[in-house]
C-alpha cells in the first residue's frame, strides 16, 4: 500500500501526454455542489433580514413568509452536506510543517513567486484556513440557528440567549461571507483550478506549481495499484 | 359616513349612533419596521395612554373577556393545573393577561396578593419595531400607539428577540406575531380600550397621556396617605415612557409584580445587532466583494506556464521508469 501523506486515495494520474491528474471524485464534486448552491441559497435568503435595503432579496424565494420558512431548512441541507465533505477532506487539512513557512512568505503567495515557496501537499495554508473557518462557523451558525429558529425551536432557549444567539449569527454569517468571497476569489486568481471542481481534474503543470508533493505522492504510485 | 372620528379622552363614553369615519391614518405613523426615513406626518395627535392601577384591580379578568370579545380572538381551552393564570401564558390568541404574585411584606410581615395585568407596554422607544426586518410590519403612530401589521409579517420572532417585556406571540397556525392593538380600531373611531371600558373597577382607565399621569398622581397620594410610602407610577424611561403605565404600591420593586422589568431598555445586544453590526458588516462584505470581483477581473491571475506542464510530465514518466515500468 503507497503511503498516503499528502493525498487521497482516488488521486491518480489520468493522462501523461500532456498531464492530467484526477483531484476530486464525481461524489465529491455533487457534494461541493450541493453545499455551494445551498451556501449561495442562504446568503441571499439571510441578506434579506439582515438590512432592510436587502430585504428585496426575499422576492427570490416568493416573499418574506417563504424566504422565513426557507432559510433554516436549507440551512440543515448546508450541515449535512458539508458534514459529507468534511469527514472527505479533513484529514489532508491538518497542519503541516510547511504551512508555516508558506504563511510567513504570504508576500511571495501574493505575488505569485511560487519557486520561492515550499512544495505542498494537495492543499495549501491558505486552503486549509478556508476548509477550518468554513468548519467553524457551520457550527456556529447552525447551532445559533437553531436557537432563533421559531418555527420549530421557539421555546428552545430564553429570550436573553436568543439575544446573543442572533446577534452571533449576524456576525458569524459576515464571517463566512467574507470567507466565501475569499475562496470564490483564490479558486478564480488561481488559474487552473475551477476545473478540479467541474471536471474533477487539473493539468499536471498545475499540479506542479502548486502542490509539487501532492504530485509527487501520487505519481510515485502510479504503478503501485493493481495492473493498469 | 359625515364625520370623522374626535381623539377619545377616556374609554368610558359610548358610542355615538351615526357611523363614523377613522381618525388613526396610514399618514399619522411615525416610525414603521426596517424602514428609514418615515416622511413625518404634518399633524401631531395628541399622545394617549391606558393606565392600570394595580391597586385597585381585583382580577375578575373582564378586561380578558373584553379582549377576546372584541379582537374576537379564540384562545385555546387548557389544563387546569390549579393557578389563577389563564390561560398559562399570553397566546397568539390572548393579548392581555392577568398574572398573580404572592408576596410576604417583609416589613409588614402581610400577605400581599399582587395582581398585573400584562399586555404590550407601547414604548415610545419600542424593541419589537427596532428588530423586526420585514418593511411595514410594525408601526408606531403619532399618538403612541405601536401596532403589528399582519399582512406584512414574515413569523420570523425577531420581535419576540427586541422586546423588553416579552410580549408578542408568534401563531402557529399562520405564522404571524400578534399582541395587544392598545384597540387601534376603536381608538380610530374615537372609543378607548375594550379592556379599559369592561373594567369594574376603574383600575384600567384610559385617556391623554397628560391626563394619565395626572390621574396617577392623585392615585399615589392616596396609597400614600394609606401608608404605601413607595407607591408611584411605572413609566420606565429606559424605553422613552410607555403608553400603557402602572400604578403600583412597591414601584420601588416592580419586578415582584410577577418580574415587572425594574429598569427596561432595548436590550444592548439588540442595539448593536441592529446598528455597528448592521453597518460595518454591510461594509465590509461590499468592500471584499466589489475588490474581489474587481482584482478578479483585472488582475493577470496566477498562471501555469509551459515549463511547468513539461516538468510534470517528466515527473511522471521518471516515476513510472523508477517503479520498473517500461516507457
Ligand atoms: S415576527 Fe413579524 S412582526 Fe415580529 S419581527 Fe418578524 S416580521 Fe416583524
Ligand atoms: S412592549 Fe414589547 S411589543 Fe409592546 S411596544 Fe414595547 S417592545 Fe413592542
Ligand atoms: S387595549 Fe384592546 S387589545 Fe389591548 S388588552 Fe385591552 S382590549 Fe386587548
Amino acid at each position: 500500500m503507497a503511503r498516503l501523506y499528502y493525498s487521497e486515495k482516488g488521486d491518480r494520474i489520468e493522462d501523461t501526454h500532456p498531464v492530467t491528474v484526477s483531484r476530486y471524485r464525481g461524489i465529491t464534486r455533487a457534494n461541493h455542489w450541493v453545499t455551494a448552491i445551498s451556501l449561495i441559497l442562504l446568503l441571499l435568503s439571510g441578506l434579506a433580514f439582515f438590512d432592510p435595503s436587502l430585504y428585496f432579496l426575499s422576492g427570490l424565494f416568493g416573499g418574506g413568509q417563504t424566504a422565513r420558512w426557507l432559510h433554516p431548512i436549507i440551512g440543515v441541507v448546508l450541515f449535512v452536506s458539508f458534514l459529507g465533505m468534511f469527514i472527505q477532506l479533513w484529514r489532508l487539512n491538518l497542519p503541516r510543517p510547511e504551512d508555516t513557512t508558506w504563511v510567513s512568505q504570504i508576500g511571495d503567495v501574493v505575488k505569485g513567486n511560487e519557486e520561492k515557496l515550499p512544495e505542498l501537499g494537495k492543499y495549501n495554508a491558505g486552503q486549509k484556513f478556508i476548509f477550518w473557518a468554513m468548519t467553524v462557523l457551520i457550527v456556529v451558525l447552525i447551532v445559533s440557528g437553531i436557537m432563533i429558529w421559531e418555527q420549530f425551536f421557539g421555546e428552545l432557549v430564553s429570550i436573553p440567549t436568543r439575544r446573543w444567539a442572533v446577534l452571533t449569527h449576524a456576525l458569524a454569517a459576515i464571517a463566512i461571507i467574507l470567507v466565501f468571497i475569499l475562496h470564490v476569489y483564490a479558486a478564480i486568481w488561481t488559474r487552473g483550478t475551477l476545473r478540479a471542481m467541474t471536471r474533477g481534474t487539473v493539468t499536471g503543470g498545475w499540479a506542479w506549481r502548486h502542490h509539487r508533493k501532492w504530485l509527487r505522492e501520487v505519481a510515485g504510485r502510479r504503478q503501485n495499484g493493481p495492473a493498469e | 359616513m359625515s364625520e370623522t372620528a374626535p381623539q377619545p379622552v377616556t374609554a368610558a363614553s359610548n358610542p355615538p349612533v351615526q357611523p363614523i369615519g377613522s381618525n388613526l391614518l396610514p399618514s399619522d405613523v411615525v416610525r414603521i419596521s426596517a424602514t428609514k426615513d418615515v416622511p413625518q406626518p404634518d399633524r401631531q395627535l395628541t399622545k394617549v395612554a391606558k393606565l392600570i392601577d394595580v391597586s385597585k384591580c381585583i382580577g375578575c379578568k373582564a378586561c380578558q373577556s373584553a379582549c377576546i370579545e372584541w379582537n374576537d380572538t379564540r384562545p385555546e381551552v387548557e389544563t387546569n393545573v390549579g393557578v389563577y393564570e389563564n390561560p398559562h401564558d399570553l397566546t397568539p390568541n390572548m393579548f392581555t393577561l392577568m398574572r398573580f404574585a404572592e408576596w410576604v411584606n417583609p416589613e409588614t410581615d402581610n400577605l400581599e396578593w399582587l395582581i398585573r395585568k400584562d399586555g404590550c407596554m407601547h414604548c415610545e422607544d419600542p424593541g419589537c419595531l427596532k428588530a423586526c426586518p420585514a418593511p411595514g410590519a410594525i408601526v408606531q403612530y403619532s399618538n403612541g400607539i405601536v401596532d403589528f401589521v399582519k399582512e406584512n409579517c414574515i413569523g420570523c420572532g425577531y420581535c419576540v428577540t427586541g422586546c423588553p417585556f416579552d410580549i408578542p406571540r408568534i401563531s402557529k397556525v399562520d405564522h404571524k406575531s400578534y399582541k395587544c392593538t392598545l384597540c387601534s380600531d376603536r381608538v380610530a373611531v374615537g372609543q378607548g380600550p375594550a379592556c379599559a371600558k369592561a373594567c369594574p373597577t376603574q383600575a384600567i382607565v384610559f385617556g391623554t397621556k397628560d391626563d394619565m399621569i395626572a390621574h396617577a398622581n392623585e392615585r399615589i397620594e392616596d396609597l400614600k396617605s394609606r401608608g404605601y410610602d413607595n407607591a408611584g407610577i411605572y413609566d420606565p424611561a429606559g424605553v422613552g415612557g410607555t403608553h400603557v403605565i402602572y400604578v403600583l404600591h412597591h414601584a420601588d420593586k416592580p419586578s415582584i409584580y410577577n418580574d415587572l422589568p425594574d429598569d427596561p431598555r432595548i436590550s444592548p445586544v439588540v442595539e448593536g445587532w441592529k446598528g455597528v453590526t448592521k453597518t460595518a458588516g454591510l461594509a465590509v462584505m461590499g468592500v471584499a466583494a466589489v475588490g474581489a470581483a474587481l482584482h478578479g477581473i483585472f488582475s493577470r491571475g496566477n498562471r501555469v506556464d509551459e515549463q511547468e506542464e513539461e516538468a510534470a510530465e517528466r515527473l511522471v514518466k521518471a516515476d513510472s521508469r523508477d517503479q520498473g515500468g517500461t516507457v
